[in-house]
């Protein structure tokens, strides 16, 4: 941490280049700036600089003096390998409109402004150092803090000096790109968390004093006790019982009585009978000097059940938290033509008939018409087609596709709710709300349960009411003491904490435990196409011609964006790409014509060769009619005005989506592939990985696929596996969403699983750990049910004294925590 | 022994205390944020 300490005192701006600090060379691994162990999925190799952070390596860079190109040019670097969300391509001009103020800001009394920002990016104490810097770096910031758990940043600032988007954009430049966070629901999970933390202390504390007295007054039973002394203890328990009961407690009083009220099954209910009884009898006996009380085992077990949820709310939080950091909230913005110029202006700004600039690799923000300009579009996130499509003037674009090639102007038509996207985006809504609500297996064992401890506690009464009736009520009592599910309560929130816990280490973020009970068993799975089964990015599959002809073809596309032209350059460009000469480049519509080493190459579609009017060869036309018949896109290649060769272009499938198929296959999965793209696409992928035809189908629009998931959720969970935004109803509407990284924004939102690492290998690994996880719950469910079987039968017989239900009731509980932590589900993977 | 019933309540009002601490604690928002604290003592800002 040396370093770090002695460039404090060095403003960010004024830093003497030769600082010879910084010239201490690292030792391994460490990180040239704060020293820290550098993480290896960022290790540069060859690189005599490592850094373990952005922020370690921004400041580096700035010290260093570099421009901000450079710095750009490393973390886009580093940024592939660490997996970090990409670099906003806009400003944050936005976050100053009035609007944005209205809904993220606070106004102070004393004239500032405070807003909450989500930052992603922070990985060591060293960011949180630079972050805190702020105030240094910007005149006009007055106060910046980090809240690291939270990946958080409140920050405070004085309107007249400086404005929100200059920090968002000085935060972005140390490589924390900002997202607005809502301050209200922020405080209202951090409400939440106090109480329940709070009520865990007082439930503790209690728990641990009545324990105390418990011990005295088993002792006293031994040994003999004073009668009064006995009397006080007694009373003392009775009333911290009470406290703890009508305090932290009340959470599972009111939760059992809102079961009884809504008629539904709950784990709360079984507790609140056996916590009431066990009060109640103790009351009773405290009162009339005679018989057990179960003082002990009430407050224990309050304390014990709330530290269980509060667990899995925590656990379940993180998974939340790191989804929600892969979206980026920012506003998005948009290019208005004003004058001869463009403005940037937030999308909520554009009015129908207005002209926007999109460019190439900027998305369209709204739905309209072309009016300047020719290009080719990418829809596979709005519709599941693989291609690109080419557009010219006239053509209506949908908000939401990206364009890939050159520059256009757009008429808008729609803006908001009524574009495409925005009508996606409230089926989506849509389908999360009409979502049934799931049951979950501990609540419907508990339903059981109730039934079966209630009408137990009955017959005992009655039976001991004949034979020996001053006993009838204690031992009904003592029965629902003794088999208040302690065990049973905390059986599945611990299971699914460890679960939940190692499965985000292995890269799958759960958002909640439904999920795990769904994917436990084997259902019905559908897979989206582009992007799930396939990379998503178009590649070579087949070459027809010479083969020398292959390296001009990669230099004529060498400049070319388009997806089609990486894909050739990808596959033919070797290491000599660079030593052609290039002259005369000319892009025109679906093709490229350069003079390479003094050659004439055209590279592009049949309607692109055809407007050179040269014939082309029967069998190169034999070839891409086989392509074509695959659902494939073929590009020709002419040389010198003679049309030589054809490669096919397709968007494969992933390498292990054979193996990923088969195994959920033969674990009993119904697999079928709901795409948007053309039906003969998605045939020949399933030829390829061995799918039925029928259970394959193409050419859907989104409301089409969310009728295919509902069509068989009633009978079976079905599993929707997607990534784009035309997949987020559907995986909405399914039991269990899976995103696959690289997922659009409103996907992740939608699904319930996100896989952190790439491509759908993890799916197996998931269904293995819910499967475990699972088998975990029910061995954790049979050992407190047979915990309880015992002691239910010994107190019905009336063997059963305190101390021994005090003995039998944390050693249930104890079974079921260490077996939850044990478990090596998900483990090693 | 009878001074345990002095010593008991004396005990219970320490515990009450000590509960009462924690749940001030907690309102003020020690507790919100357990990470940030533990690694911000590791720049001594002494400027």
């Amino acid at each position: 941490m040396a370093l770090t300490r002695r460039c404090h005192r060095v403003a960010v701006s004024t830093i003497d280049v030769n600082n010879p600090v910084f010239d201490a060379t690292a030792v391994d691994t460490a990180c040239t700036h704060c020293g820290l162990p550098v993480p290896a999925g960022l290790l540069v190799p060859e690189s005599e600089h490592q850094f373990c952070c952005h922020g370690c390596q921004t400041v580096y860079e700035t010290i260093h003096g570099c421009g901000l190109d450079g710095y750009y040019r490393m973390r886009e670097r580093l940024g592939a390998q660490s997996d970090q969300p990409d670099v906003s391509t806009h400003g944050y001009e936005s976050f100053d409109d009035p609007a944005f103020t209205a809904r993220w800001c606070t106004e102070h009394d004393d004239g500032t402004m405070s807003c909450e920002l989500q930052v992603a990016g922070m990985h060591c104490a060293a960011c949180i150092w630079l972050i805190e810097k702020l105030p240094a770096v910007l005149d006009g910031v007055l106060d910046c803090r980090v809240r690291f758990g939270d990946r958080c940043v409140t920050v405070r600032w004085s309107p007249e000096h400086t404005s929100l988007s200059a920090i968002a954009d000085q935060l972005d430049r140390f490589g924390y790109r900002p997202h607005p966070r809502q301050a209200e629901q922020s405080v209202v999970i951090r409400r939440e968390v106090q109480s329940a933390l709070i009520r865990i202390a007082v439930a503790g504390a209690i728990a641990g004093n009545v324990m105390v007295l418990a011990f005295a007054l088993y002792g006293g039973m031994f040994h003999g006790m004073d009668r009064a002394m006995f009397t006080f203890f007694r009373y003392i328990s009775l009333g911290l019982t009470t406290i703890s009961l009508a305090w932290p407690g009340r959470v599972f009083l009111r939760g059992g009585w809102a079961a009884i009220r809504t008629r539904t099954a709950h784990m709360d209910l079984p507790i609140a009978i056996g916590l009431l009884a066990g009060t109640i009898s103790g009351l009773i006996n405290t009162i009339r000097g005679a018989g057990d009380v179960y003082f002990e085992s009430v407050t224990v077990l309050i304390f014990l059940l709330l530290i269980g949820r509060a667990l899995q709310a925590w656990q379940q939080r993180r998974s939340q938290r790191a989804i929600a950091l892969l979206f980026s909230l920012t506003p998005a913005t948009a290019r208005r033509v004003q004058g001869d110029g463009t403005a940037v202006v937030p999308i909520e700004a554009l009015q129908v008939g207005e002209i926007i600039e999109v460019r190439a690799g900027e998305t369209v923000p709204a739905d309209g018409v072309i009016t300047r300009g020719t290009t080719t579009v990418d829809r596979a996130l709005l519709s599941g087609e693989s291609t690109p499509v080419s557009v010219c003037v006239g053509e209506t674009l949908h908000a939401g596709v990206t364009n890939c090639a050159s520059t256009i102007l757009v008429e808008i038509e729609q803006t908001g709710e009524p574009t495409r996207i925005g009508r996606l985006m409230k089926l989506v809504e849509r389908c999360a709300d009409d979502k049934p609500p799931v049951v979950e297996f501990a609540h419907r064992m508990s339903g059981v349960f109730v039934v079966v401890v209630v009408s137990l506690a009955i017959i005992t009464a009655t039976l001991w009411a004949v034979l020996e009736p001053s006993v009838a009520v204690e031992r009904a009592l003592a029965l629902l003491v003794v088999t208040c599910p302690c065990a049973l309560g905390l059986a599945t929130p611990l299971a699914m904490v460890a679960s939940l816990g190692r499965a985000a280490h292995a890269g799958m973020l759960i958002k909640g435990g439904s999920a795990i009970q769904h994917l436990a068993r084997p259902g019905r799975i559908y897979f989206d196409k582009t992007g799930t089964l396939t990379a998503g990015t178009l590649s070579v599959v087949d070459w027809f011609g010479p083969d020398e002809l292959q390296a001009l073809a990669a230099a004529a596309e060498r400049d070319s964006s388009h997806p089609v032209a990486r894909a050739i350059c990808d596959a033919f460009a070797g290491d000599e790409l660079e030593s052609h000469t290039i002259e005369s480049t000319e892009t025109i519509g679906g093709g490229v014509r350069a003079i390479v080493d003094g050659d004439e190459i055209a590279v592009g579609s049949l309607s692109y060769i055809r407007t050179f009017d040269r014939v082309i060869s029967n069998q190169i036309l034999a070839h891409a009619d086989r392509a074509w018949a695959s659902g494939a896109s073929v590009v020709f290649i002419m040389r010198n005005g003679v049309v030589e060769a054809a490669a096919t272009i397709a968007d494969q499938p992933r390498p292990e989506a054979v193996d990923v198929v088969r195994r959920l296959r033969a674990d009993g999965w119904t697999i079928g592939v709901l795409s948007g793209d053309h039906p003969s696409v998605v045939r020949a992928l399933a030829a390829d990985l061995e799918l039925d035809d029928e259970a394959c189908i193409g050419g859907l629009t989104p409301e089409e696929k969310v009728e295919y998931v509902r069509a068989n959720s009633d009978r079976e969970a079905v599993v929707m596996v997607g990534d784009g935004v035309n997949d987020a109803a559907a995986l909405a509407a399914a039991s269990v969403g899976l995103a696959v990284k690289g997922s659009a924004e409103a996907s992740l939102a939608a699904a319930d699983v996100y896989l952190a690492r790439q491509g759908i290998g993890a799916i197996p690994m998931l269904l293995d750990g819910a499967t475990g996880t699972m088998r975990v719950i029910h061995r954790n469910l049979a050992i407190s049910l047979g915990y309880n079987t015992v002691g239910a039968i010994l107190a019905i017989t009336g063997v059963i004294n305190p101390l021994m239900a005090a003995v039998l009731m944390p050693t249930s509980s104890l079974t079921v925590v260490a077996l939850s932590f044990r478990s090596r589900v998900f483990r090693g993977v | 022994m009878s001074v345990i019933y002095v010593v008991l309540p004396v005990a219970l009002v320490i515990a009450a205390v000590a509960v009462g601490a924690f749940i001030w604690a907690a309102r003020r928002g020690q507790f919100d944020d357990l990470d940030t604290p533990a690694l911000r003592m590791l720049e001594d800002d002494d400027s």
